[in-house]
């Protein structure tokens, strides 16, 4: 952790390394993995952007066979059906923006509540003085090593006997109110904050209720930031849990239906250019938030596996 | 986490003792229910369903060992479970070795976050689209990598619909999604070992090679044993890619564990059966995680 904020300042001052034989080796592999990591989603859009029939045609080329915004328009129901059998869709309409809709209802809440609510608790961990802390906070922390398959079975039974299969709070209880990592993330920055600051809130007549909103908060921004991006990436991509409880066409989230999407295509000519538009949409949320929040996240995958 | 610990109860000690227990009572509460509710209670009953016969529309019997006893000699079961071990040897085996290579290189070479960033995005997308597009690359007609194979004059390769091949592919695929991000969080390990042992280690005319296998590994071994027991955990539990791809096929060579107790208790409706089969699944993890964090001794640096 300390390390990432000496590399900026270090570049100037860095001694010109001499280009040996080795460093040259470590470069040709680095970029070979950068190719394997990149190329891929360029194959994608490529995919993405041809004619599903003329794929085979042409099926080495680089550059998208026979261009066309079709595979995006027939994903985003703006192709009429005619259309859609012509460049090689099914012409089965996909409701694309219903899932769009459902996985931001199901990632938004979960991150707004499991953040929220797991702040609270990793403050009454870290600031708040009560007999049992230590052991309350060990057995919350004991919850990361049951695998998820282990509880979602009665989970499951649970959501089916409230009745709530297929609704919305049925797939947002479990992780609503908390999970392990995101209080104990949480808590290690409360820990670290000044407690000076909150004294002399206290000294100022602020209950902890006042200092919680006040001032724990408002200072733990960026930490705070950084949890919910990555609950909401976790949450986006989640399939398990959504495909368990969520699979009427109303609570449908993005995973559930790509799935189903390219088990329904026919095995014999698949619409590839469909699926890889259809994939591709469906990354672009997450995508979007990694180009605007880049550093952020990369440093906090270096602490949450440091710690 | 000790030392920090010790810390806070030193600054508590020196100030007045008040106790917020009211107060933290009412913040811990959200928290408190969510975890009683959604994972104490049901991993308890998730122990009790597992000595139950108990399909979906009934309710539970209580019958003993009864499933551990038919898991003993169920075919299905070995046969998920060495395709599991087959498939978290392969995961977790390159993996690491291409996470430890790049992020030893990210150390080195450049600290370009941009870098960092790109060899980060296929973590970014889901199981499932990560699935679609490497069935999609890996596709018999005219996928891609098929294309090339036949322009090297090699026969065609049926990735996700051979024997052979099934497991390796899909091993391969949450390799490529994996290695970025377990490459950070090995970099983020390597951060912790001081600068001056590498310096150290180039006055006494060490090549970089040497200091790697001597130094560099050593040293990272605490933290590699962690890493070890999120990523083993996290590979024992596939069942996405499995689920877009090949379901469990071709004739069962890739049914792993947790897609095996998918179809258990929700295709066919044993929540007994399949609660007993989770129950074995997480003693395997337990008792592995423990091994691991032992034999690499986590926690103890050799940084004296």
């Amino acid at each position: 952790m300390a390390n990432h904020a000496d590399t900026s300042t270090d570049a100037p001052v860095r001694k010109r390394k001499k280009m040996s034989a080795g460093r040259i080796l470590a470069w040709a592999v680095m970029i070979a993995f950068l190719i394997l990591s990149l190329f891929p989603f360029y194959w994608m859009l490529r995919t993405a952007l041809s004619t599903s029939r003329s794929l085979s045609s042409d099926p080495s080329s680089l550059l998208p066979v026979d261009f066309t915004f079709g595979a995006f328009e027939r994903v985003l129901g703006l192709a009429t059906q005619e259309e859609a059998i012509a460049e090689g869709g099914s012409g089965a309409s996909v409701n694309f923006w219903l899932y769009l809709r459902n996985s931001v209802i199901y990632a938004g809440a979960v991150t707004l509540g499991q953040v929220f609510f797991s702040a609270m608790a990793a403050y009454a961990f870290a600031r708040l003085r009560w007999p049992g802390r230590n052991l309350v906070f060990g057995i919350f922390l004991g919850a990361l090593l049951v695998p998820p398959i282990f509880t979602s079975l009665p989970n499951f039974l649970l959501i089916k006997n409230l009745g709530l299969l297929n609704t919305f709070p049925g797939m947002i209880l479990p992780t609503f109110l908390m999970t392990p990592f995101a209080i104990f993330f949480l808590r290690q920055f409360f820990l670290g904050i000044n407690r000076e600051i909150e004294e002399s809130a206290s000294l100022d007549g602020a209950g902890p209720w006042r200092t919680f909103f006040r001032i724990i908060l408002p200072m733990s921004t960026a930490p705070i930031t950084t949890l919910g991006i990555l609950t909401f990436i976790t949450t986006w991509n989640d399939y398990f849990w959504p495909l368990l409880v969520g699979n009427s066409e109303g609570t449908k989230v993005l995973t559930v239906a790509l799935g189903v999407f390219r088990s329904q295509t026919p095995a014999g000519s698949p619409d590839w250019a469909g699926l890889m538009a259809a994939t591709l949409v469906a990354a672009v949320p997450v995508l979007i938030l990694f180009f605007m929040f880049a550093r952020k996240i990369i440093d906090s995958i270096g602490y949450s596996g440091s710690k | 986490m000790v030392s920090t610990r010790t810390l806070e109860h030193s600054l508590d000690t020196n100030r007045k003792r008040t106790s917020d227990l009211r107060t933290a009572l009412l913040f811990i509460a959200p928290a408190a229910i969510g975890f009683v509710v959604f994972y104490l209670v049901p991993a308890v009953r998730g122990v009790y369903f597992s000595f139950t016969r108990y399909n979906i529309l009934g309710t539970p019997t209580w019958i003993g060992t009864e499933n551990f006893e038919k898991i003993a000699v169920d075919p299905l079961f070995w046969n998920a479970m060495w395709v599991t071990v087959g498939y978290v040897l392969l995961n977790i085996g390159f993996q690491t070795v291409i996470a430890i290579v790049l992020a030893v290189m990210m150390q080195r070479l450049t600290k370009s976050i941009a870098l960092r960033g790109a060899l980060l995005l296929p973590w970014l997308i889901s199981n499932v689209i990560a699935a679609m597009l490497w069935f999609w690359l890996l596709d018999y007609q005219i996928g891609l990598f098929n294309q090339v194979i036949e322009w090297m004059g090699a026969s065609k390769i049926a990735f996700f619909a051979d024997e052979t091949w099934a497991i390796p592919t899909i091993a391969f695929v949450n390799v490529w999604r994996h290695m970025g991000y377990t490459a950070l969080l090995v970099f983020a390990g390597l951060q912790t070992i001081p600068k001056y042992i590498y310096e150290a280690a180039s006055i006494d005319g060490a090549s970089e090679w040497t200091s790697f296998w001597k130094m560099t590994l050593p040293l990272l071994r605490p933290v590699l044993a962690m890493i070890l027991v999120i990523t083993v955990t996290g590979s024992f539990q596939v069942f996405d890619t499995v689920a877009v791809t090949t379901r469990g096929g071709p004739v069962n060579v890739t049914r792993v564990m947790q897609y095996y107790i998918y179809q258990k208790a929700f295709g066919e409706g044993q929540f007994g059966y399949g609660s007993a089969l989770a129950v074995i699944l997480f003693i395997i993890l337990a008792v592995l995680a423990a091994i691991q964090l032992r034999m690499l001794r986590a926690g103890e640096s050799d940084l004296a």
